[in-house]
């Protein structure tokens, strides 16, 4: 099969599906030409992710990496939620295939992008060098 | 489970099956073989050969037995290439939407030296004849041009484009790989000078199709080693196979006006039903299409999550999706069509055979439209796209 159990898991009942209407912070990463949006969600309450919602345009698995990725940072404190590495997504996934390997980067923008509009929208500082310069997984020509 | 993924292959017939089963057991015999148990397969090789070739109207000895559809459109382009390159003619004209076997055999002549010219399929997917006519040049030596695309269905004027090549004296193939048993092919009447097919798309077996080539235009072998295939095509013929795919083209062409019906009855059912999904348009010409294709496009989602949802349905079906080929583009067939990139990742492709029931066509109705709305519900493009962010392509 294509996919592991769990990502099929997280494909079909995925985690933490939606919106949070007043969000502390919204991210979105991808581009729709490389057939891959992710946009997340976060609430933050004393410093700890207390919600976490996501909204997927894409394949099953950048629907899975999205699913996993909210459930390992919901209850956390914001800057553990900042040290989620796609490895990790993709270990929780028990693997993804080569070529998909880019959807659990974008997962973990997705989350450092959610946290990042927190921080500027409540004015605090933050680290930028976290965050890369616009250098997303696809690297391709799109034209 | 409901199979609609006919234009990626077909369910073996019983009777295709049934026919070549002997061929796997007691009648093993080499048809290069000078023994009796040879010659009977030699003989009924040649028995397949006359069924097939009568199917096209043409002539047994303008029929080529090849591994399949791919192996078949790689000797016509080189064989028709090698030819022109001796007359010093370098430049080839095709459609910007032909299947890979095609396309990637030019892109590798193209390295080689030669121009290709790639005819626009426009909007409905089926190219103009001002614009062959336009890219003709002295230095013509091949026009290869598909009869009907695997992804929208179209059917090119196949007969309109072999009289063109031949008011200026070039060699026209066709990829029919999805015409063949599926609508009517005469080669004759059509003109053309060589056509490839491929039995397992109508009901044949896998890793067996055929080159016809029409008598006086000349074919280089791809494989050498033999002289099978009056030495066109060397390797012990797959008698087995050979026999599968005349007893499934023979039944095809036999209940062809039955089965088109069949398709296109149930086809249209689809797309009326489909079509009122909102922000969906049908992919390629309505009426110059394969009677069992149906393709189109659905905003705000993309095409694999909607294939995996489907299966998990039972039902079968393809898209257009790059994301299972391991490329991040979509479908150069949908691009080739003027969809935009993010529409053209959004594809399903329901292919209908004669086993198709009409009570599957009503499950997909239902099924359908609901989880293209569970995606579009979970898709921030489509969310965008409702709160007026963006704006709707279809």
């Amino acid at each position: 099969m294509l996919y592991s159990e769990k990502v099929m898991d997280h494909f079909r009942n995925p985690r933490n599906i939606g919106e949070i209407v007043n969000a502390d912070g919204v991210g979105e990463v991808g581009n729709a030409k490389c057939g891959d949006i992710m946009r997340m969600y976060i609430k933050v309450e004393n410093n700890i992710i207390t919600d976490v919602k996501f909204k997927t345009f894409g394949c099953g698995s950048a629907i899975a990496t999205s699913s996993i990725a909210t459930e390992l940072i919901k209850g956390k404190p914001v800057e553990e939620a900042l040290k989620l590495t796609n490895q990790a997504v993709v270990e929780a996934l028990d693997g993804l295939p080569a070529y998909k390997l880019h959807c659990s980067v974008l997962a973990e923008e997705a989350i450092k992008a959610a946290v990042k509009d927190y921080y500027i929208k409540h004015n605090i500082a933050y680290d930028e060098s976290l965050y890369c310069a616009g250098d997303c997984p696809c690297t391709h020509n799109h034209e | 489970m409901i199979y609609l993924d006919n234009a990626g292959t077909t369910k073996i017939d019983d009777s295709v099956l049934n026919a070549m089963l002997p061929y796997l057991k007691e009648s093993y015999g080499n048809a290069s073989s000078l023994h009796s148990l040879g010659q009977h397969a030699k003989e009924d090789l040649e028995n397949a050969r006359n069924k097939i070739a009568s199917c096209l109207n043409a002539n047994a000895k303008e029929i080529f037995f090849t591994s399949g559809g791919s192996e078949a459109d790689n000797q016509a382009i080189i064989s028709a290439s090698t030819m022109g390159a001796r007359k010093n003619k370098f430049h080839i004209i095709t459609s910007a939407f032909e299947h890979h076997a095609v396309l990637h055999t030019l892109h590798k002549l193209e390295k080689q030296g030669f121009k290709v010219t790639y005819l626009d399929v426009y909007k409905n997917g089926i190219i103009k004849l001002d614009d062959l006519k336009k890219a003709i040049t002295d230095q013509t030596c091949l026009v290869t041009i598909m009869f009907a695309n695997n992804e929208i269905g179209t059917i090119q004027p196949i007969k309109d484009i072999a009289k063109i090549c031949h008011e200026h004296n070039i060699i026209f193939h066709t990829d029919a790989v999805q015409a063949v048993g599926n609508i009517p092919v005469d080669v004759k009447e059509l003109g053309v000078d060589m056509l490839s097919l491929s039995a397992h798309k109508f009901h044949g077996p896998k890793g067996i199709g055929a080159l016809y080539c029409k008598l006086g235009v000349p074919l280089l072998p791809l494989i050498e080693g033999g002289n099978q295939e009056n030495g066109k095509r060397a390797g012990t013929e797959n008698v087995a196979a050979v026999v599968g795919m005349a007893t499934a083209l023979e039944l095809a062409t036999t209940n062809l006006q039955k089965t088109m019906q069949h398709e296109i009855r149930l086809r249209d059912k689809l797309i009326k039903g489909l079509i009122k999904i909102e922000h969906s348009a049908i992919n390629g010409d309505l009426l110059n299409r394969l009677p069992n294709n149906f393709s189109i496009c659905f905003e705000g989602i993309e095409g694999e999550s909607l294939l995996l949802l489907l299966d998990d349905k039972g039902i079968c079906a393809s898209s257009g999706s790059a994301c299972t080929s391991g490329s991040l583009d979509p479908s150069h067939v949908l691009l080739a069509i003027g969809r935009p990139h993010d529409v053209a990742h959004g594809s399903l492709r329901l292919t209908l055979s004669k086993f198709t029931t009409e009570a599957e066509i009503d499950y997909c109705l239902t099924v359908i439209p609901k989880i293209v709305e569970y995606l579009r519900e979970i898709s921030p493009v489509w969310d965008k796209l409702k709160k007026g962010e963006i704006s709707y392509a279809l």
